[in-house]
């Protein structure tokens, strides 16, 4: 508004207290969110958005599992693992829920590194998130193939609800697509990082905008996005 | 960070962050088709939502005969007239009013309004038109697909929306369903686009309070969108896996025709607040890009600053977050927990305040101004008149106990038609009227304009108006065919006709509109750089149409708010945004 900002007209403004300063500093500028790169302002309202798809899938599920008349399986008997002749409940979830998130933290760390232009260091932490990254994913479909050599389909499974299955395989199946695109990126990106189109500058194949390190960052935001999903999903399927 | 060098045509950004450059397009086809430029974006999204609403348009025809008609045509049954509510619902709601307002307006405004050279990522704001336009082809494909559209409402309710009685049942509703989800796709990159650009990309001098309120109902509009699609996405999801897989996510025990079904133990209700926590923000992203754009357009057109813009801004903010508080409000008779009747009520009512607010703000505005009552004027007072008028129906239908008789007959019908069918749409009318001269550089016909206006404002009236009287007299809506009612006159029946007439010449009348926008590109009077006298930024760039980059060589500075019209002592009645204060002769 006209009374905010320099220009002669404006010589004696008083700056506003209270929640007006508040409003008035956060819209007074060019940039609402000042040096911070178009790109990770983006992520974060495009994660904003991914919160709100995985909050109504899990509220979904607490719905149906609530509305069900039949009884919900027991977690701890359908994920657990028959390990030496005892069943040991969750260990695998337990793993898989290690794995991805330690792959945060080299993802941290390559972050890091990205910002001190440390290209080897860069390539090699972001091929390690990959590796973690997969490693999930590939357990993933180990837990899927076992269930559904169990008997385990969408529409139904030997324990009870129906709804287990169904919410089980799109929650779980839609989580797990997050990670494979992670993967798939983090592929990307660290190739690029590691022919230095980072350090040149160079140009991306399909937007044709310079490349630069702060696409670590933002990949890395996305990582640490789908890794705090994972502990949601983690808490209310399978320790629920 | 050290590193603040960055090529392009601008200074390096403050705080060295790394923007996205300018896309400088090497053929024909990467300038035309496959355009990263946000003003092409607008003219294909616009163009591609017009025609599909000419199509939702024929389809109201089509009802509209059949209610007036019954039995005089063979080719509407009672399972196409399904058919036809749906698509002409889902159409003009998502596919039409969604996309001209956020992918048409906003792509075009946005960028021009903030002293930006283009949106912030252009690459994903072309794949969300060509996203978009997969979408709409995947909605009209339904129509020609083994038995049709899907005939389950425009709400696609479950468990009739998937069940065998329904048309469309075995292609429309998938099909719709994929369609959905590709328009949320597609919008997400052209939502997150937008709202980055408001928020990172203007112009110096451009704070946030004085940016013109078209752009602050477009960035809240879109704010809302990306956080109300999900709902919709995860319901279109679990409904295609009912649909396709035998999940049971929505669909209760059932038997049909003697058979037990193989779903059982779902939620249906959870399927009306999935879809009602996004429709009803969605009513909103209609009714906020439109609220900004008759903002600008009354201030331009009555040569007078809006009166208490920092009042409209927190408005605009406020109805955005309660709008996502209120969604119940469409569920009053499904059998949900009458304790949350009173909650949804509650909030429901408090939401007229800031739209109040706003209403009376547009009338100070009006008040002493020097109003011209140009063709985007008249569009703009159309609106605000016909958006007081589906309010207070509003009013009526927000409170549970009046809404549980009213909200199976024509009087809802009637209500949504008016506050978020018609008021929205002539304010799309008005803004094209608005800045098509600054698309193509000439004036649209006035005479013809005006024609289009008055038909249109008046035989809205004449259609929506008998509505109420019908839905207070109890007249059913969804029904195809009335037949005999003992509470019903029959001269329920004469009203029905004559609504279908004034239905059918309001829409012969949009055909005059688009005659108008053809006949215009070739041979308007041309309009200059600011036919208007306009503030706002888009109105000064160096050349009309604006080329690429928007600016030429430098971009705009921004000294003034958007609303400086008959300051007291300048030379001319406006002053635009980014006139310097010491060209103004201040006085003493």
């Amino acid at each position: 508004m006209a009374d905010i900002g320099p220009g002669p007209l404006h010589e004696a403004i008083t700056p506003p207290t209270g929640w007006r300063g508040v409003a008035a500093d956060w819209a007074s500028d060019q940039r609402a969110f000042t040096s911070v790169p178009w790109g990770k302002v983006m992520m974060w309202i495009f994660l904003l958005s991914d919160t709100f798809i995985f909050g109504c899938f899990l509220l979904s599920y607490m719905t149906v599992r609530m509305s069900t008349t039949d009884p919900w399986p027991n977690p701890s008997e359908v994920f657990a693992l028959t390990i030496s002749g005892r069943p040991v409940p969750l260990i695998l979830i337990a793993i898989m829920t290690f794995i991805l998130i330690s792959s945060s933290g080299t993802m941290a760390m390559a972050v890091n590194f990205g910002y001190r232009r440390d290209r080897a260091r860069t390539a090699a932490l972001l091929l390690a998130t990959a590796a973690f990254g997969a490693c999930f994913v590939g357990m993933q479909a180990f837990e899927w193939s076992k269930l559904i050599a169990e008997g385990v389909r969408p529409w139904g499974n030997p324990w009870g609800a129906v709804q287990f299955g169904s919410a089980f395989f799109m929650i779980t199946g839609f989580h797990g697509t997050h990670v494979t695109i992670g993967v798939l990126f983090l592929l990307i990106v660290a190739r690029r990082v590691w022919r230095g189109d980072f350090d040149r500058g160079q140009r991306g194949f399909f937007t044709s905008q310079r490349g630069h390190y702060e696409i670590v960052e933002i990949l890395g935001l996305y990582w640490h996005f789908v890794d705090l999903v994972w502990v949601f999903i983690f808490a209310f399927f399978y320790l629920w | 960070m050290a590193d603040a060098s960055v090529g392009g045509m601008d200074a390096a950004p403050i705080g060295g962050a790394h923007d996205a450059e300018l896309y400088h397009p090497r053929s024909w086809v990467t300038k035309y088709v496959f355009s990263q430029d946000a003003k092409v974006i607008a003219i294909q999204y616009s163009v591609t939502a017009l025609t599909i609403g000419l199509v939702a348009l024929v389809l109201s025809w089509l009802m509209r005969l059949q209610l007036a008609f019954p039995g005089c045509f063979d080719f509407i049954t009672a399972e196409s007239y399904y058919q036809y509510i749906t698509m002409h619902g889902m159409s003009m709601v998502v596919y039409v009013l969604t996309a001209l307002f956020l992918g048409g307006f906003g792509n075009y405004l946005i960028p021009l309004m903030v002293g930006a050279r283009d949106m912030v990522f252009p690459y994903a704001n072309m794949l969300s038109y060509w996203i978009y336009l997969l979408a709409v082809i995947v909605l009209a494909a339904t129509f020609f697909v083994p038995g049709g559209p899907t005939g389950a409402g425009w709400t696609l309710y479950p468990p009739q929306a998937i069940m065998s009685g329904t048309p469309g049942r075995d292609w429309g509703i998938v099909l719709m369903l994929v369609s959905l989800m590709l328009f949320i796709a597609g919008f997400t990159m052209g939502g997150l686009n937008y709202v980055v650009t408001v928020l990172q990309g203007r112009a110096r001098g451009m704070t946030l309070m004085r940016l013109p309120l078209t752009v602050w109902g477009i960035l809240t509009a879109t704010v809302m969108a990306l956080l109300a699609f999900p709902a919709l996405f995860v319901g279109a999801v679990m409904m295609l896996f009912d649909r396709l897989l035998g999940t049971s996510f929505f669909m209760p025990a059932i038997v049909e025709a003697g058979t037990h079904l193989r779903h059982g133990g779902g939620s249906p209700i959870l399927w009306q607040h999935l879809f009602w926590f996004f429709g009803h923000p969605e009513v909103y992203i209609v009714a906020l890009p439109a609220f900004g754009i008759v903002s600008d357009l009354i201030s331009t057109h009555a040569r007078k600053n809006i009166f208490g813009y920092r009042m409209m801004v927190w408005a605009i903010v406020v109805i955005g977050a309660l709008s996502f508080a209120v969604w119940g409000h469409h569920m009053y008779v499904s059998g949900m927990n009458p304790t949350f009747g009173f909650f949804f009520a509650t909030t429901t009512l408090i939401i007229a305040v800031p739209t109040a607010i706003k209403v009376y703000n547009w009338v100070l505005t009006l008040w002493r101004g020097d109003i011209h009552l140009t063709v985007p004027m008249l569009f703009a007072l159309g609106f605000i008149v016909t958006f007081v008028n589906g309010g207070l129906t509003g009013l009526f239908l927000g409170n549970v106990v009046v809404d549980v008789p009213l909200s199976g007959t024509m009087f809802v019908v009637a209500h949504f038609h008016m506050v978020m069918g018609v008021a929205p749409i002539l304010v799309v009318f008005g803004g094209i009227y608005h800045w098509y001269p600054k698309v193509t550089g000439r004036m649209t016909n006035d005479v013809l304009g005006k024609l289009h206006f008055w038909v249109t404002f008046l035989g809205a009236y004449a259609i929506f108006f008998p509505m109420h009287y019908l839905g207070l007299m109890g007249v059913p809506r969804r029904y195809y065919e009335l037949g005999e009612m003992a509470f019903v006159p029959p001269s329920a029946a004469t009203l029905n006709v004559f609504i279908t007439v004034a239905a059918l010449v309001v829409g012969v009348a949009q055909l005059v509109f688009v005659f108008n926008l053809v006949w215009s590109l070739f041979r308007g009077t041309p309009a200059g750089g600011n036919p208007w006298r306009a503030t706002t930024l888009e109105w000064q760039t160096p050349q009309t149409p604006p080329a690429h980059g928007n600016w030429g060589g430098s971009l705009p500075v921004v000294y003034r708010w958007a609303y400086d019209y008959s300051v007291p002592g300048a030379d001319q009645d406006f002053l635009p945004q980014n006139q310097p204060p010491a060209a103004r002769t201040v006085p003493a």
